[in-house]
């Protein structure tokens, strides 16, 4: 029995190694000086997924990743790691889409893959946290989700046996497929890349990147066609304009403030009452307690 | 119509901490917006549980009460909770940052299209004016809340689409009885019109959950004591402080060798590390042992009498005093302030 599966990944900035020197002297973020990486807990996904590939055989797995055209680095990464393909979903109507304008777009594209059993996505992203995405996803698709799954104990007969870590316990739960997953950052690490397949998928790229590149690669492309990222517009898949960006998306981000980091010289505040009240009125404006 | 929703969660007949101070905030939000505030439990054997929310500020308590809808699963719930706002209308619906509400509260959102936002750590109300459209909004939530990695805090607000989803986690609220003697109304959930055949499908088959495990690694405030703060006895001026301020109590190395707290406070090397938005070291010296675990917090005061610790060199803030008056006149600003 192979299964179809869909592992929904993002490419993020590292926030996980902001110290206090990839602040500039302003406070600001330092965004140049964060790496982007394949979120975390996607890798945990997609681990997730290469063991069922292992497990039954036919099994194909495919990622699935919504950014700007840079975000194709991380369907390498996953083709490096023993993903059978990946789409890059990538159109400027997807700027600024919020979670559900996001997880709109994503469904669509889903749709358009049409043949699924499973989708795996990581718990969530380490820029906003939300672990929003997925849920957000299963319920435009009609779908069943189980969230914080740390381990798919079993998958036999079109059911799926999971074990699920919640804050303060375990649950092994039982649901049929198709469904989406959400993957704890507590499961199985992902493999490293395999070198064959490093050699196999170096040259993967999507149109847009081809374009930079001399014809010689553009003839080994045509030769072998697993080396093409397929690349989705807005064109490509079934959607509702209004409901994708900016127009698409409920929340709006207001204001944005700088947690500004103090360099180096540290205040020094006196022990006495009245200067320790100052202190407390100030993380409170600054909503750091409160 | 038009009313403040939370959406509550119990333990074994309890009303979970975290809803209680969602109700807390709730309460005032509704006496500014003057609305009612209007609590939901779903679950099995609930007779009585109104009784719990009713001094928190409560005015109606929606129960949904049935086999079903015990233990937590996704899809029962959703089909209630949306149902019920779809008929109910809230102008905000607020829940718990757990696993539950989390797993909930965007497929609630994702079905009625009305924006959520995560783990906020306050809660306004504001206007909002939208020059580009020229449009004004009265009276909207503001959503505050850390992002990218608690470099920035960001509002979020949700102009057109309700209800003003938010969900907040445990401890980051204070829980505040309203007023011991106020009722409510009580409104039975009809969960038999709302429940469907399919959403059975995911059956949970087995469940082990631990009591309240000490888990200062998620904190996002941590009250840390060192071998500085002299006994056992002076800890716990720091989980008074931690108590008031929504955080955990962590300890160096040589405060847990000398007995002064448990070992899985320790942080440091040899203990866990943490990245809380506010480490305050109080009695730390500051030896890279500790600060190794410590050092990546988004802020740290230091609160020591020795004004040469090695501590005050990786501090945002530098209290030099006795711990044990300073950390008084702490908790003494903040209750003043916060009220």
């Amino acid at each position: 029995m192979g299964l179809n599966i869909i592992v929904l990944a993002k490419q993020v900035p590292d926030t996980r190694n902001v110290g206090k020197d990839a602040m500039k002297a302003d406070g600001t973020v330092n965004r140049a000086a964060l790496p982007a990486i394949f979120n975390p807990e996607d890798l945990n996904a997609l681990e997730q997924a290469l063991r069922l590939k292992e497990k039954y055989p036919g099994t194909k797995v495919t990622l699935l990743t919504m950014g700007p055209g840079r975000a194709a680095e991380i369907i390498r990464e996953g083709l490096f790691r023993g993903a059978d393909g990946g789409i890059l979903l990538t159109d400027r109507a997807f700027a600024g889409s919020d979670t559900l304008a996001t997880s709109y777009a994503l469904s669509c594209a889903i749709r358009k893959i049409k043949t699924y059993d499973l989708i795996l996505a990581g718990r969530q992203a380490i820029d906003g946290d939300t672990a929003q995405v997925g849920p957000q996803v299963a319920e435009k698709l009609g779908l069943p989700q189980v969230t914080y799954v740390e381990e798919i104990l079993s998958a036999e007969k079109g059911k799926l046996r999971l074990k699920r870590r919640l804050e303060r316990g375990v649950e092994t739960v039982e649901t049929p497929m198709p469904v989406l997953l959400t993957i704890n950052g507590s499961a199985a690490p992902c493999r490293p890349r395999n070198a064959r397949l490093v050699m196999k998928y170096k040259h993967a790229r999507t149109v847009t990147e081809r374009q930079n590149l001399s014809e010689d690669y553009i003839d080994l492309a045509n030769d072998r066609p697993y080396l093409n990222i397929p690349e989705w517009s807005v064109n490509d898949i079934e959607c509702d304009a209004n409901s994708l960006g900016l127009s698409g998306s409920p929340t709006k981000v207001k204001k944005i403030e700088n947690v500004v980091f103090q360099a180096k010289e540290a205040r020094h505040i006196q022990a006495n009452e009245q200067e320790i009240e100052e202190l407390v009125k100030e993380l409170i404006a600054n909503h750091t307690i409160g | 119509m038009n009313n403040i929703f939370v959406i509550c969660e119990t333990e074994e007949g309890k009303i979970a901490d975290v809803s209680l101070e969602l109700l807390t905030k709730g309460r005032s939000l509704a006496n500014q917006l003057n609305c009612r505030l209007e609590a939901v439990v779903l679950g099995h054997q609930l007779e009585g549980v109104e009784e719990q929310l009713f001094p928190y500020g409560a005015d109606v308590v929606h129960i949904g009460d049935d086999p079903r809808l015990e233990p937590y699963t996704t899809l029962p719930y959703t089909s209630v909770i949306v149902e019920l706002f779809k008929k109910e209308k809230p102008q905000i619906a607020l829940l718990g940052a757990t696993t539950m509400g989390r797993d909930l509260g965007p497929r609630v959102s994702s079905a009625l299209h009305s924006g959520l936002t995560a783990d906020c750590t306050a809660l306004e109300i504001g206007d909002h004016e939208d020059k580009k459209a020229g449009k004004e909004y009265k009276n909207l939530l503001y959503q505050i809340r850390p992002a990218f990695g608690g470099n920035i805090v960001a509002t979020i607000i949700n102009p057109d689409c309700r209800p003003q989803m938010a969900t907040v986690r445990e401890g980051v609220m204070k829980k505040e009885i309203y007023s011991p003697s106020h009722k409510g109304e009580i409104k039975k959930i009809e969960v038999d019109k709302y429940l469907k055949p399919e959403d059975a499908v995911v059956k949970v088959v087995e469940r082990h959950m631990e009591k309240n495990r000490i888990n200062i690694k998620n904190s996002s405030i941590i009250v840390s004591g060192g071998y500085g703060m002299g006994s056992k006895e002076n800890f716990s001026l720091l989980y008074e402080l931690a108590e008031v301020l929504g955080g955990e109590v962590g300890a160096s190395r040589a405060a847990v060798d000398a007995g002064f707290a448990e070992h899985d406070r320790q942080i440091g090397q040899t203990g866990v590390t943490v990245r809380p938005k506010l480490y305050i070291a109080c009695g730390i010296s500051g030896q890279i042992q500790h600060t190794a675990g410590m050092e990546e917090s988004a802020m740290v005061i230091a609160i020591n009498n020795d004004p040469t610790a090695p501590i005050n060199k990786i501090a945002d803030y530098v209290i030099t005093g006795d711990v044990m008056e300073v950390i008084p006149r702490l908790i003494k600003a903040y209750k003043k302030n916060t009220k």
